[in-house]
């Protein structure tokens, strides 16, 4: 597939954000990118013109149940067919900080044993509590499954920034360690939030924003081609999106986010 | 029947709850002696159903598939009779 027939289907609802970012971006790399309500996708049945799906970030249905749990069951009542053959046909499905809630609450993530009937993690409120807007740095911890992050080598850390009040990633008390073992076994483990050298936050403020249960900051599907993330990497595409450009001599480009997009990229014109 | 069901979703135990520890932490430096303060969310639904135990049982497949999440969340049910 060449990169200017590549479509991309960006979701949106009421109360999601970064989905112009994420149009930005993809559109910056040469790809088609559109930004669809969902109830135009229901009603045109058009998700499978669409090479990818990008769930973006935001407060879906003012994250009322639970953050990304309205999003979730309404796009299964409304769209489930579609969106588990979308995922079967392995197109690749990326869900930032709302999205990512929408995936786990969907059940498509982790999704140990194909996709579930019940969220088999969550993302709790934060703790220490409150909505966090800040950048981070996470580092890379994929052995290779994940198409998202084909560019980056295991153990680059990338500074990208986080801004939720539920991101807190966990798995059932009593499962989890072994969750935790199947996540890394399965090569699902992609993003742990970490220090500037690459250090593991070990859960510690502010170098894992929210708690997470092992400084998880991202998971991809057992396939590799559902990734979901809390950090925004569509805020992290420009240079002069990055926090500090008016003091830095020499700024490159891009920001790390970009690595995302173009891994996208990459793995559709091979692929399909 | 018309019944009136309240969910009660609470956090299971163990699970950390940082409002309730943030609002008793605040209670407490407004000079009560708050030992611990855990959150839960309650809906009041009202429903029509053939039965009590009908009621019962669809309350239940709500919570399971959108009021609760089982990873955290644990859930009591009150079903009565609706006026």
């Amino acid at each position: 597939m060449k990169r200017h027939e590549i479509r991309v289907c960006i979701l949106r609802v009421g109360g999601t954000n970064c989905d112009m970012e994420t149009k930005y971006a993809f559109e910056d790399l040469g790809v088609q990118a559109d930004i669809l309500h969902v109830n135009h996708v229901v009603k045109h049945r058009s998700l499978m013109e669409y090479n990818a799906l990008v769930l973006p970030g935001g407060f879906s249905y003012g994250d009322y149940v639970r953050a990304g749990a309205i999003w979730a069951k309404w796009m299964l009542a409304k769209m489930g067919r579609e969106l588990m053959s979308f995922v079967d046909e392995g197109r690749p499905v990326l869900g930032i900080c709302n999205g990512f809630q929408v995936l786990v609450e969907a059940g498509l993530l982790p999704a140990f044993d194909g996709i579930a009937p019940y969220p088999e993690a969550v993302l709790a409120p934060n703790n220490p509590p409150g909505f966090h807007c800040r950048w981070v740095y996470i580092r890379h911890e994929n052995n290779g499954k994940c198409i998202f992050t084909a560019k980056i080598p295991k153990g680059q850390v990338l500074r990208i920034p986080v801004a939720h009040a539920e991101g807190r990633f966990l798995f059932p008390k009593e499962t989890e360690t072994r969750c935790l073992k199947r996540l890394i076994e399965n090569d699902q483990l992609v993003f742990r939030y970490c220090t500037k050298e690459g250090v593991e936050a070990g859960g510690k403020y502010p170098y894992n924003p929210n708690g997470s249960l092992y400084d998880i900051a991202g998971i991809c599907s057992p396939e590799g081609t559902v990734l979901g993330l809390m950090p925004h990497p569509e805020r992290a595409f420009y240079w002069w999106q990055l926090p500090d450009w008016t003091r830095q001599s020499f700024m490159p480009q891009y920001g790390d986010g970009k690595l995302l997009f173009e891994s996208i990229i990459n793995h559709l014109e091979k692929k399909f | 029947m018309r019944y009136r069901v309240k969910v009660e979703v609470s956090l299971k135990p163990g699970h950390s709850d940082p409002e309730g520890e943030t609002t008793a932490r605040l209670l407490r430096e407004l000079g009560y002696s708050v030992e611990n303060v855990s959150v839960s969310k309650v809906y009041t639904l009202l429903l029509n159903a053939a039965s009590h135990d009908e009621a019962a049982n669809k309350t239940e497949e709500m919570c399971r598939r959108l009021l609760a999440n089982p990873t955290k969340d644990n859930y009591t049910i009150c079903v009565e009779e609706a006026p």
